[in-house]
């Protein structure tokens, strides 16, 4: 599967907003940059969209776009999705909901409150998403691969 | 310090700033300078988790990260300040008229705060720019109650309560609540408990007389005493009849009284489900909710009617043979007593991962009854797309968590009752080897060993049973967790603590200024609409663009997040949540019939309406001559989803069961889309007649179904974006005249190519649509 090169362009203004010029050289501003698989693949299926949410451009891999656009989706995306994966449980207040929970991520340590057990929820591949009250949404990548204290302490709310 | 609680206390509006960045600041503010608010961002430029504050003067806007390093921007009259949020990230970004100067992130923990945060902002810029002071900070007020909110909090501390408690592992004791009312029988039973294992006592006492003073002296030569004997043997016979008498007294009235706590439970339980609002039953699965109102409730029950029954007898049962025991023989006793502190150890460390377990098996059990309840109504699209396997293999997979669950609590469990068994029998041994040693020396007889020996294997037997219950109490503790889980949930359409009744609603809808967030997503914003009582309004815009939420914020199915909703200048949250929903009738894509008969569904919102009623709402409804059509009439059973019913027929019973409420406010939700044209034409004859001289709010995906409203309203992606009749719509060209034309294109498609579009959509909907005929 060969895809054409790049037939638009992006830049950012000083706003910090990103602009899309097409091929026919129409300029779109406002635009978004949205991954499609944000959790499982989220360097494929790029898709940016005007301000009113039509797709103007589909980026089948990121390796497909030149240094300067890849870095400045990079930028944008690196600012926009937010889920932190959980790399250690260290305590739980209550195994009864809604219990806080005390845990180092991969953006640093924080703190949440859990709402009840069924914002745990069970993605494919022993992945774990869990929502906080706020719903902001935690990671776990891979289940097995956690240390055994988190494993124990999860098991209570699985 | 001083100096800063000082100017707090002169206007109490003033936030007080927490160290360290008190600290951190003051080498950044000057003397008189005072702080207008403040904001702690807990994320950084990357998104990390970090600590940093943000602090706006009359002057100045400061930063203050982590370290204490401050950055600041004196306030210029071109600045702005914009608050935006996506997927739980909150941002702020300060820009002037020519370029971004700085963005700060948080999550969404912080939004109210940052919101609040910009809102004074805007203040003190609004005041700068017109060269003023900047007053204090307006009061907010409760939307439940109207008190003015404390500065710097979102919550009402007279409305809300502490709903954060978690649950305490004493859980069962909360039973009480619903025990209370049963107090007497509680008491009556209990006496009866005690007279009962009083009486089962008796026998061993009487087997010591019997050695002593019958058998032994015959052994050694005596006559036995024939009038002794009876006496004793009578005695054996009586505290047994006694003991059968009371003990079937005693269980009758404890199973009586606990089957009834089990319904109350169960009842109330039912009862808050139903109070709480659409969002938490967004969240939750069926089949789990069901679990835990059906079976553990029943497992509650039966823990209190036999296993918390037997429990008291053991304890009492322990109780009285222990001070039976040490009456006779102190030492022997105190021997008897050994293997107790090693059971009650064994129980200790057993119980934790009973409960643990058995909680696991509560949720894993939850999790087969939801695969249950979402494949069976989903059937259809299951056969349809020939998935049986797969879900044959999902529910395969649900047992076999349950297995691996249950097989490690057997693990536990299994090596636990042996165990009391082989310390009673050590226990045992000891006594008989003590016994033997204290006879050779003339402490006691044999008649008191042989008593000693009846009563302990009583005790121990006792200690057996009761270690047995250990798992059984764990279970029914999971369950009173399980169950009150959901009676803690507070509902978040609260009732108002006080309530403002409506008198004679004339329908004028106000919607302020309306925003609603669902999760980390913002599904309204800054919607502002004017209903007036009659008119008729049509909602339209593109799937997802908030028209149906607004709805269900209409019907309060859900609160709103920010801005009210007001019903002729009432905040609809300050009316009780049924006397306000008697007001509104509303009409959905999918009408729902309950189980019963096309008359009770008809009457389903009045069940009091008579007859001629029903009727009449049915002929207004154009349902009358289709239900006369049916075998039974009225009278005819229409089943869980109304099989037997078309859409159409469906969707009129509906309507006639909103025109027999005669409400004031009618929503319609798409009420005529899962059917043909033709049906259309049929139904919005009804609507037509529903509609009159009510405030209706309706929402259509067919425009051509809102010829007769007096404004259309179009929503996009959570705002409303124009507003008006048709033809100035049309004329604007704008974002109506787009949806319009569309559609106008795929009308004219379905003329030109009439064979092939008929098939089109029934093969869409296959799964969605209900067809009475597929079976």
């Amino acid at each position: 599967m060969t895809t054409p090169a790049m037939d638009f362009t992006l830049t950012r203004d000083a706003f910090g907003h990103l602009s899309l010029t097409d091929a026919a050289g129409e300029r779109h501003d406002h635009v978004q940059v949205v991954r499609a698989f944000p959790i499982a693949a989220p360097d494929e299926g790029i898709s940016v969209l005007s301000a009113e949410g039509h797709e103007l451009a589909w980026i089948t891999h990121l390796n497909q776009t030149d240094p300067a656009t890849r870095q400045l989706i990079d930028e944008t995306l690196a600012a926009r999705d937010f889920m932190p994966v959980l790399k250690r449980l260290k305590s739980v207040s209550s195994f009864a909901t809604p219990s806080t929970w005390d845990v180092d991520t991969d953006r640093g340590p924080t703190r949440f409150v859990l709402r009840g057990e069924e914002n745990i929820r069970r993605l494919p591949d022993e992945m774990l998403m869990i929502a906080d009250e706020h719903g902001i949404q935690y990671l776990i990548r891979h289940l097995p691969a956690l240390d055994a204290h988190s494993r124990k302490l999860l098991d209570r709310f699985l | 310090m001083l100096t800063n609680t000082m100017a707090t206390a002169d206007t109490a509006s003033t936030p007080l700033l927490p160290d360290p960045w008190h600290t951190y600041l003051q080498s950044a503010l000057a003397p008189d300078e005072s702080i207008e608010a403040w904001l702690t961002l807990d994320l950084d430029d990357t998104l990390r988790f970090s600590d940093s504050v943000l602090v706006l003067t009359g002057r100045q806007l400061i930063a203050c990260a982590t370290d204490g390093q401050i950055a600041a921007w004196p306030l210029d009259a071109t600045f702005e300040l914009h608050a935006h949020d996506h997927a739980g990230v909150g941002s702020l970004t300060l820009q002037d008229d020519t370029a971004r100067r700085a963005i700060w992130r948080f999550t969404l923990t912080q939004n109210p705060a940052a919101l609040r945060f910009s809102r004074r902002f805007d203040q003190v810029l609004d005041a700068l720019r017109e060269g003023r002071e900047a007053g204090p900070v307006p009061a907010v007020l409760c939307a439940q109650c109207q008190a003015p909110l404390p500065p710097d909090e979102d919550d009402c501390p007279a409305c809300s309560g502490s709903i954060d408690q978690p649950p305490s592992t004493w859980t069962l004791f909360r039973l009480w609540r619903f025990a209370r009312p049963y107090k007497g029988q509680l008491l009556l039973g209990f006496l009866l408990t005690l007279a009962a294992t009083g009486a089962t006592l008796v026998p061993p006492y009487l087997t010591m007389p019997l050695m002593d003073n019958v058998l032994i002296p015959y052994q050694n030569g005596q006559q036995i005493d024939t009038s002794l004997v009876v006496l004793y043997l009578g005695g054996l016979l009586g505290s047994a009849v006694v003991a059968w008498g009371l003990g079937w007294a005693r269980t009758y009235i404890l199973a009586l009284f606990s089957e009834r706590i089990g319904a109350d439970l169960r009842t109330t339980t039912y009862d808050h489900l139903l109070r709480q609002s659409l969002e938490y039953f967004g969240n939750k699965r069926t089949g789990d909710l069901m679990a835990r109102i059906s079976s553990e409730t029943d497992r509650i029950c039966v823990f209190l009617s036999l296993h918390a029954l037997d429990f008291a007898t053991d304890v009492l049962m322990i109780i009285m043979t222990a001070i039976i025991l040490a009456s006779i023989n102190p030492w022997l006793a105190l021997v008897t007593l050994v293997p107790l502190p090693f059971i009650a150890w064994l129980i200790h460390l057993v119980r934790d991962r009973l409960r643990t377990g058995f909680d696991k098996t509560g949720r894993v059990w939850g999790e087969i009854t939801s695969v249950l309840a979402d494949t069976i109504p989903g059937i259809r699209v299951v056969k349809a797309f020939a998935q049986e396997k797969r879900e044959s293999q999902r529910f395969r997979e649900a047992n076999r968590v349950n297995l691996e669950a249950n097989d490690k609590l057997n693990r536990v469990w299994s090596v636990f009752s042996p165990t009391v068994a082989l310390l009673t029998e050590v226990g045992l041994l000891v006594v008989w080897a003590f016994g033997i040693w204290q006879v050779a020396n003339n402490d006691i007889t044999v008649g008191v060993l042989t008593a000693f020996l009846a009563y302990i294997g009583r005790f121990y037997g006792r200690l057996d049973s009761m270690s047995r219950i250990v798992s059984v109490t764990q279970k029914a503790a999971a369950g009173a967790k399980r169950v009150f889980d959901i009676l803690d949930h507070a509902s978040s359409v609260p009732e108002p603590t006080n309530p403002v009744h409506l008198k004679g609603v004339q329908g004028q809808i106000t919607l302020a200024n309306v925003g609603f967030r669902y999760g980390n997503r913002a599904v309204l914003r800054d919607v502002d609409l004017v209903i007036q009582p009659g008119e008729m309004v049509g909602l339209v815009g593109h799937s997802g663009s908030g028209k149906s939420t607004l709805v269900n914020l209409m019907c309060r199915f859900y609160d709103v997040s920010e801005g009210a909703i007001r019903i002729d200048g009432t905040d609809v949250r300050s009316v009780p949540v049924a006397e306000y929903r008697q007001h509104i009738g509303l009409v959905l894509q999918e009408p729902f019939l309950f189980f019963g008969t096309i008359a009770e569904n008809i009457a389903y919102g009045r069940p009091d309406a008579s007859r001629d009623e029903i009727v009449a709402a049915a002929r207004a409804a154009h349902a009358h001559e289709f239900i006369l059509r049916l075998p039974q009439g009225y009278d005819s059973l229409v089943g869980e989803r109304g099989q037997g019913l078309s859409g159409g027929e469906r969707q009129r019973i509906s309507i006639a069961r909103a025109l027999l409420i005669d409400p004031k406010i009618l929503i319609l939700d798409e009420a005529t889309s899962s059917v043909d044209t033709e049906t259309e034409k049929e139904i919005q004859k009804a609507l037509d007649n529903l509609v009159r001289g009510r405030t209706t709010i309706a929402i259509a995906h067919r425009l051509s179904t809102l010829r007769k409203a007096n404004r259309l309203v179009v929503m996009d992606r959570g705002r409303i974006v124009e507003e008006g009749d048709h033809d100035t719509l049309i004329e604007r060209g704008g974002f109506y005249w787009r949806l319009y034309e569309a559609q106008q294109r795929q009308v004219e498609g379905e003329v030109l190519t009439p064979t092939i579009t008929p098939a089109m959509p029934s093969a869409h909907t296959a799964g969605i649509a209900a067809e009475p005929a597929l079976k």
